[in-house]
């Protein structure tokens, strides 16, 4: 039997493309699984110049301290002083730590077998600090900043969560022969907390060595730091070695608040609305949102069931690669699973 | 006869070669395809080409020495002007590479580079930079294609990477604002911009590529690579015969881990090509068989090696000349000589499919002097 002791409320923002779909199903599975978590849904419209809309969500995220969240679509079409908005919610709430655990899933068809890689990526600052002026005409400059606070916290991250699983070696990822300022105080900052964890090894990359090494030997890494955007390279290169978009969970820590989603953030509009996206990666999501709730019985329950579907009863999604199901399906073994279980389950 | 009549004799013959060439098309697809250099065309089929090789460090010696025998057991028409590049410091103390270097490569337009080694607080910058600024070489290229018989687990592999190799985040400005906190500037014009991405669709059409993919991150970099974007938009406008995609630089690498065969040839700034060109080599094999071209300016054009220098190997008569190799094919297509390329090409994949003589690296045993004899005799049996 479960025992619950109050029930939590968490901000779900459904986002563009995908994202409402997605959501709508793990709201689906949560109720049938009679998970204690209410939905505070805060819309953003991604067409709308003005930051109210985020406004709201940032509000919401605060009171509630947890979030749920599909991508929110960046627009072209807007002029470049309105932010990516998902970048936004992220450096709003110092989400400094996006964290991927990408595995090898035994039912997942690929190429590289055995792969077991925990990447930590620093999430507000680097290439993505969103300061930019063109100085003269046709000329463009982007800023990226590094700085020791946040390159020494995020490493600090890395080593502590390396610690608690287990994990052996950490490998920080950087162009530091190239930017020698910028990625050379990120990579003092790694050493020197590296220090301070003798029990566990320490070294580095150069980060298009590391793309050269993951498509051919990805079995060699264990955990993994980085700043921001090679966060953003290494991140999709490992969900692509391991199955693809739809497979792997993300998690965005900060001190006071977290926010869930899918790893690799793709708005998915060329599939939106026909039912074909892969429910796993948000669903996989939303356990460790469950997870970080302390909700372990309820993560466990669900992960398994998605687990199963993957691995055993083989029902997938829809994917250029592999399955033709649609996403209904996929929700529906992962149900049939969960009730499988001979928990209390509510009616289908 | 005249030299004029010579000309269109041989000019009916390098149809002739055209026609060959497509037949060995039909096998290698899109690779045979050289990019068009107007000046090389047709005289280069018996005028002798001076290419100003510059052999460079550790293993660079022995596998520039492997190429210059290959290249004569094919006969091609080059002659090798060889050239040191160190960094030496000039007037006003300004770094710059050896006069004559520079002298050699103003004149003959085509190198050949090997490996350059970059000391780590040497005080100057690294030769390769400075080659690159010297030459103001603007455009790196990489084809990446799978080699039969070298296995990895992509198969199918064919594109091209076209990085812009002058701005961007490499632009080495960085400054410390206050303690602790660093800033480095990513700088993207307009003029480089438009420069790379006229590049990456001429090659495209003169390759008979059918799409170029501009890669960005234009919803977090919204003014930069916004710009880098525009321009890449506007340039698509010209070449309506050409596809033109724009793909993030985070769903490119998704995607290209799990289906290479989508991509054909893409265009992007330096950090990003930087990554992706070194990814793109990992999935047909690595550095040590990868070919790369850097056009400058002025119709200068290198092309190199660009693994490492090997010391640990230098000298051993170990090394694998296969990337510095197929870069002097690419250099030979870009002169023109199809025919000698198509040759020295097939020869050099044939080895490698038979698997009997290879070098250490691609999982043989034997010698570089081995491979190199092997490929040699597989060329002069072509004749």
């Amino acid at each position: 039997t479960y025992t619950f002791c109050c029930r939590h409320t968490v901000t779900l923002i459904p986002g563009d493309g995908i994202g409402p779909e997605l959501l709508s199903h793990v709201r689906e599975v949560f109720r049938y699984s009679c998970v204690p978590v209410d939905f505070e849904v805060v819309h953003v419209n991604s067409a709308l110049a003005s930051q109210d809309d985020m406004d709201n969500a940032i509000t919401a995220i605060r009171r509630n301290g947890v979030a749920l969240k599909g991508n929110i679509e960046t627009k072209h079409t807007l002029p470049p002083s309105v932010k990516s908005r998902n970048n936004i919610l992220r450096t709003s709430l110092d989400l400094y730590a996006n964290v991927m655990h990408c595995q090898s899933l035994s039912g997942v068809q690929t190429r590289h077998k055995n792969i077991d890689i925990m990447i930590i990526r620093e999430n507000t600052e680097g290439e993505y600090s969103n300061l930019e002026h063109e100085s003269v005409s046709g000329v463009v400059e982007s800023l990226k900043i590094i700085t020791r606070n946040n390159s020494l916290r995020i490493a600090e991250y890395a080593f502590k969560l390396a610690r608690e699983k287990g994990r052996r070696r950490v490998t920080a990822v950087h162009k530091a022969n190239i930017m020698k300022l910028g990625d050379g105080l990120f990579l003092q900052c790694c050493k020197e907390v590296a220090s301070g964890y003798p029990d566990i090894t320490f070294d580095s990359m150069i980060v298009d060595n590391t793309t050269m090494q993951l498509v051919s030997k990805p079995q060699q890494f264990d955990v993994m730091v980085m700043p921001n955007l090679y966060g953003n390279v290494v991140s999709n290169v490992c969900a692509g070695l391991v199955g693809g978009p739809g497979l792997v969970p993300g998690a965005n820590y900060g001190r006071d608040y977290a926010v869930f989603e899918t790893a690799t953030r793709n708005t998915g509009k060329s599939i939106a609305g026909r039912n074909i996206a892969n429910p796993t990666a948000m669903l996989l999501a939303s356990c460790m949102m469950l997870d970080h709730l302390k909700l372990n019985d309820y993560a466990s329950l669900i992960r398994n069931g998605v687990l199963t579907t993957m691995n055993e009863t083989r029902v997938v999604a829809h994917s250029r690669y592999w399955g033709l199901g649609t996403t209904s399906d996929v929700v529906q073994s992962v149900m049939k699973n969960i009730q499988s279980k001979g928990q209390l389950t509510a009616e289908l | 006869c005249t030299q004029k009549t010579s000309y269109r004799s041989f000019y009916f013959f390098a149809k002739d070669i055209v026609q060959l060439k497509s037949l060995w098309s039909l096998q290698f697809g899109n690779y045979l395809q050289s990019f068009k250099s107007n000046s090389f065309q047709i005289l280069s089929h018996f005028t002798m080409q001076t290419v100003t090789l510059i052999p460079g460090d550790g293993i660079g010696p022995e596998i520039s020495t492997a190429v210059m025998k290959i290249f004569e057991a094919a006969k091609a028409p080059i002659q090798w002007e060889e050239r040191n590049v160190t960094a030496i410091q000039g007037p006003g103390g300004k770094w710059m590479i050896p006069p004559d270097a520079k002298e050699s490569m103003d004149k003959n337009k085509m190198g050949l580079k090997g490996p350059l080694k970059t000391p780590i607080a040497a005080g100057h910058p690294s030769m390769n930079l400075l080659l690159r600024k010297t030459f103001d070489l603007y455009a790196n290229v990489r084809p990446c294609m799978s080699i039969e018989g070298y296995k990895t687990p992509y198969t199918d592999v064919d594109l091209v990477t076209i990085r812009e190799n002058t701005e961007g985040e490499y632009s080495g400005i960085e400054h410390i604002i206050v303690d602790g906190v660093v800033q480095s500037i990513k700088l993207i014009t307009e003029t480089a911009s438009k420069r790379i991405a006229e590049y990456a669709f001429e090659y495209a059409r003169n390759n008979q590529r059918t799409s170029v993919t501009a890669v960005h991150k234009a919803n977090i970099m919204r003014m930069s690579d916004g710009l880098f974007l525009r321009k890449c938009r506007e340039v698509a406008e010209n070449y309506k015969d050409v596809k033109f995609r724009e793909m993030y630089l985070d769903t490119v690498c998704l995607n290209m881990v799990q289906d290479p065969t989508q991509f054909d040839v893409l265009v992007m700034p330096n950090l990003y090509g930087d990554i992706l060109s070194d990814l793109c080599a990992g999935l047909i094999g690595g550095l040590g068989v990868t070919p790369s071209g850097n056009i400058g300016a002025n119709g200068v054009a290198i092309f190199e090696s660009v693994h490492g220098t090997a010391p640990d190997i230098a000298g051993l008569d170990m090394a694998n000349p296969t990337a510095l190799l197929l870069s002097a094919v690419m250099m030979l297509r870009h002169m023109g000589l199809h025919a000698y390329a198509d040759k020295i090409q097939i020869a050099c994949f044939d080895t490698i499919k038979d698997k009997k003589v290879l070098t250490g690296d691609l999982g043989g045993k034997s010698k570089c002097s081995e491979f190199t004899g092997e490929i040699c005799r597989r060329v002069q049996d072509m004749e």
